[in-house]
């Protein structure tokens, strides 16, 4: 480690060491870039209504990027938290009139544990591959869901308004969806640092048969894991429920494979062991503000899609090459 | 004898099931026949050829989430070249697709072996670069297909030493699929590199220490899957002769077949048969129960159930393995 230090001596070294020891500097470095080349392209844009616009769209994603970054840390991958997510808009939307709001919203967070808990179950009793597992128990959901729209098809669907409130409506400026993300995430970042669970969890990505003979139940923490993970993604889908206010049945689906991508770019690797949540916030925000810019820049779908796959791997990629020398 | 059975026993048991299932559905459906077989073999096509894409990446220890996407991009190339011109040209079209599918495997293979980044995230970020290529080929669905590229896979093939009655049985698109498959897949598995394939999937660093070119190897198995997915592109062009830009749920279904049919992810172990075998068991079930007049989104739950049902046992087997 020593000799390594004074073998990468220089700028380069000294870049190196910062971004290894603090990653979130590079990553608000990259977000503060992208803002102000946004406001050169287009001056004036950045202000108090955009930015909190662009906050109220990163939280959902930044939330289902948390499902990302707590499986990760232990080497898997939550592909089911689409489903689980659309599954509790759809079902609170649905049972509103008949349960009211704070029934409909405890109903609706049910399927998304039971999703979690099959996936800990295949997970971490069966060893199958989490990325296989979530993505049968994503299916398995889906279908589901679509017997379960031809029997609510007549009830309709509305909004509860404490989520439309939760969701799109603004205090003084500051949208109210703050009040849920910051709890959660104060207590997925402390919890990450400070407590057992959190610990075990990277005590498991680093090196599962070592968790294990120093006395770790892994499969223990991996069912409590992902029915967390589950949990997390059904109160995500309640918030954009609150948000885009038209449960459909692919209202979560397509901001999935963004979610994994807001976790890498925010360093968190998807083999385990490392990573940290506040990276993962500044990913979905520096996600989010790339939308936008990509947006106001009228670039065509096809150009778009491009450009967002290139940015993902070409972050992750000087991601890598910093962090890979330790 | 004993040890044909023992070294097949996967393969043997997917094709004893799908034998059962062809059974169960001409009980369900006496009409079940020719017309039958040559519907499942044209629908297994596409899905069979996105599962020999991700066999080949899985075997070599990785995983490709962008398939259903170079075939999106395979399928409109195909369709805009063939939209409109002769005959004769659609000659040139199909191996000029063949050959960027080629090219956007090795690419993928590429930046997996430059990048240093993990393969899945490298083939997440490029299902979005492929998609966003076919959009722009083709905004929305069109192009066209040459005539014989679409008999390629209707009606059923005559074999001058075999009697009508028993060629009428085997459709055309079965034939296709068998010799696309076996003329890649034969010389590979006979082939250095497709030793080397197996050996990176085992165990890179003991590959290395071997003296296989283990980046080589790796760009040419994703090389190897990007041919596939061009094939694949190619008949979904062929079959409904147009491109389609969006791509299809070729993905989930590609993995599911793979580890249906005994290849593990992790690399290094199983066939191309099993997998095979596999699509056209996902096929016939979701067959029979539209036959069965079961809700088309309950087919959607069986298919999953299975896909979790066989991962899990397989998983099973695997624990109790390697407590032994």
């Amino acid at each position: 480690m020593n000799t390594l230090a004074k073998q990468s001596s220089g700028i380069g070294g000294a870049l190196r060491r910062v971004v290894r020891d603090y990653p979130l500097v590079p990553l608000i470095v990259l977000l503060a870039a992208l803002v102000v080349a946004l406001e050169i392209m287009r001056p004036g844009i950045v202000n108090e209504r955009w930015i909190a616009n662009t906050i109220k769209f990163a939280i959902p994603l930044a939330m289902l990027a948390a499902c990302q970054t707590l499986t990760m840390l232990t080497g898997g991958i939550d592909l089911s938290v689409g489903t689980a997510a659309t599954v509790s808009a759809f079902v609170a939307a649905t049972q509103l009139s008949t349960l009211g709001p704070t029934g409909a919203i405890l109903v609706a967070l049910i399927p998304p544990i039971l999703i979690g808990i099959a996936n800990g179950i295949g997970v971490g009793l069966f060893r199958v591959h989490p990325l296989i597992m979530t993505l049968g128990t994503g299916l398995i959901g889906t279908g589901c869901l679509q017997v379960y729209q031809r029997t609510v098809i007549a009830s309709g669907s509305s909004v509860p308004d404490i989520l439309a409130w939760l969701g799109t409506g603004l205090t003084g400026g500051v949208p109210n969806s703050l009040l849920l993300f910051v709890p959660l995430a104060v207590v997925i970042i402390v919890g990450l640092r400070r407590t057992g669970f959190g610990r075990l969890l990277y005590a498991i990505g680093e090196n599962e048969n070592a968790a294990r003979l120093a006395g770790v139940r892994s499969w223990q923490v991996i069912l409590a894991l992902y029915a967390l993970s589950g949990l997390i993604a059904g109160i995500t889908g309640l918030l954009y429920l609150g948000l885009i206010k038209a449960p459909s049945l692919s209202l979560v689906e397509p901001r999935v494979l963004p979610s994994v991508a807001a976790a890498v770019i925010g360093g968190t690797s998807i083999f385990g062991g490392r990573g940290s949540y506040s990276g993962t916030i500044v990913g979905a925000l520096i996600l989010t503000v790339l939308a936008t810019m990509l947006t106001i820049m009228q670039i065509p779908e096809g150009t778009r899609r491009i450009l967002f796959g290139l940015i993902i791997l070409v972050v992750t990629a000087l991601y890598v090459r910093i962090t890979q020398d330790s | 004898m004993l040890k044909f059975l023992r070294n097949h026993y996967w393969n043997i048991g997917l094709g004893a099931m799908l034998a059962l299932l062809l059974i169960f559905t001409k009980i369900i459906q006496p009409n079940y026949g020719i017309s039958g077989l040559e519907s499942l073999s044209r629908s297994a096509l596409t899905f069979a050829f996105a599962t020999a894409a991700q066999t080949v990446v899985v075997i070599a220890g990785g995983i490709d989430l962008s398939i259903a996407s170079m075939m999106a991009v395979a399928s409109v190339t195909a369709a805009v070249m063939m939209d409109g011109a002769s005959e004769q040209y659609a000659l040139l079209v199909v191996p000029f697709v063949l050959l960027v599918g080629l090219a956007m495997g090795a690419i993928n293979g590429m930046l997996i072996v430059f990048s240093r980044v993990p393969d899945i995230v490298v083939t997440l970020a490029m299902l979005f670069v492929w998609e966003g290529v076919a959009l722009m080929i083709l905004k929305a669905p069109g192009g066209g297909s040459a005539e014989w590229v679409k008999g390629l896979l209707i009606g059923q093939v005559a074999i001058g030493w075999l009697p009508d009655g028993l060629t009428q049985w085997i459709p055309k698109a079965l034939i296709l699929l068998i010799v696309c498959l076996g003329a890649v897949w034969l010389p590979f598995r006979r082939s250095r590199f497709g030793l080397s394939v197996y050996a990176i999937g085992s165990s890179s660093l003991a590959a290395f220490r071997s003296g296989v070119a283990v980046n080589r190897t790796r760009i040419a198995a994703y090389s190897m899957a990007g041919l596939f997915a061009a094939m694949g592109g190619l008949v979904l062009t062929a079959s409904t002769g147009i491109g389609a830009p969006i791509p299809g749920p070729y993905l989930l279904a590609s993995v599911a077949a793979v580890v249906l049919g005994g290849v593990t992810l992790g690399g290094g172990r199983g066939g191309l048969l099993g997998p095979i075998i596999a699509v056209f068991i996902l096929r016939l079930v979701r067959t029979d129960l539209a036959l069965l007049s079961v809700d088309p989104n309950v087919t959607t739950i069986v298919e999953g159930t299975i896909m979790v049902v066989v991962v899990m046992a397989g998983g099973l087997i695997a624990v109790r393995a390697s407590r032994k």
